[in-house]
């Protein structure tokens, strides 16, 4: 099964990347642009024999290694199963 | 004292930590291997600082698993003196040995500078040969310092003592200019409560011969940590 992991930076930390992306979006002229976070985007393909699996492995797999709680959010998508 | 440097894959710092101990101090020091898990009887471990497994995913994030950073933490958890340089800071945080975590400079460059740090609290093992306030000037070369934690625990945090050392400038004072990568209250340097896990993104290793263009305020931590064994 395909579980793509979506993570962005968490509210109210400091997103540099974000704010230079916004800056520099404003500067090209795109006035509807508001905010910006830059995040990452994870890929993981898991063998699991069911959607609620996977789902439990992908959750344990973001908070043991590949998120940060005190800085970052995170969210995922199950394709298939 | 015996000291152990750990080498990562990717630590860049290590053999100039051993160098500034063994010939700068006289002291006994080593070179631990990450995927060792002894700690060759090593009174104090120092994580150096380098860009471990590539910096990927997160600063730290992958050297933490590394089969040295088992006993590494059983250490500290028994009440052994961590000392964790640059990355070595960054890979204490992610091991929750230290409170927060470092994220990208405020300015998204790396910084290759010399800074201006203040001791915030010399009643430490790590800081007692220098006086209340001192201010020392040691190098930093980082892209990712800037420190954050939640407001709560650095209130604590404060309140305890356990921010040790904090940017300022030439002068002394906390000010936007003094603080160069844009960390949550300036913070330079943290310990645990125990206070005997130390992480700081400046390089006190760099400092340690007056000749130099670094000087060497770097001494007077060392020096505190040798010290404190005697």
């Amino acid at each position: 099964m395909i579980v793509k992991v979506f993570v962005s930076p968490r509210k109210g930390i400091l997103d540099p990347q974000g704010r230079a992306a916004e800056g520099a979006l404003k500067s090209l002229g795109f006035g509807t642009v508001g905010s910006v976070h830059v995040g990452r985007y994870i890929v993981l393909e898991i063998d699991a024999v069911s959607r609620g699996a996977a789902e439990d492995e992908a959750r344990k797999m973001c908070d043991q290694l590949l998120v940060n709680p005190l800085i970052e959010d995170y969210r995922f998508e199950v394709e298939g199963g | 004292m015996k000291w152990g440097v750990v080498q990562f894959p990717g630590s860049l710092d290590d053999r100039d930590t051993v160098y500034a101990l063994r010939e700068v101090m006289g002291q006994d020091a080593v070179l631990l291997w990450h995927k060792d898990e002894q700690l060759s009887g090593a009174e104090c471990i120092v994580l150096p600082g380098g860009f471990s497994y590539g910096d990927y995913l997160r600063c730290g994030a992958i050297a933490r698993f590394s089969p040295i950073m088992k006993s590494v933490i059983k250490f500290a958890q028994e009440g052994g003196v961590v000392v964790g340089i640059c990355n070595g800071f960054q890979i204490l945080c992610e091991a929750h040995l230290l409170p927060g975590a470092l994220t990208r400079n405020r300015s998204l460059s790396f910084i290759c500078d010399q800074v201006t740090v203040r001791v915030e609290n010399n009643q430490t093992r790590f800081t007692r040969a220098a006086k209340q306030g001192e201010l020392l000037k040691l190098p930093i070369k980082h892209g990712e310092g800037c420190y954050v934690a939640p407001e709560a625990d650095l209130l604590q945090m404060e309140e305890r003592g356990q921010v040790i050392l904090r940017y300022v400038d030439a002068s002394g004072h906390e000010t936007d200019e003094g603080n160069p990568n844009g960390s949550m209250r300036a913070i330079a340097g943290v310990a645990n409560e125990r206070f005997n896990v130390f992480g700081l993104m400046p390089h006190p290793e760099h400092a340690v011969e007056k000749s130099l263009i670094s000087g060497d305020d770097g001494l007077k931590l060392f020096q505190s940590i040798i010290g404190s064994a005697r």
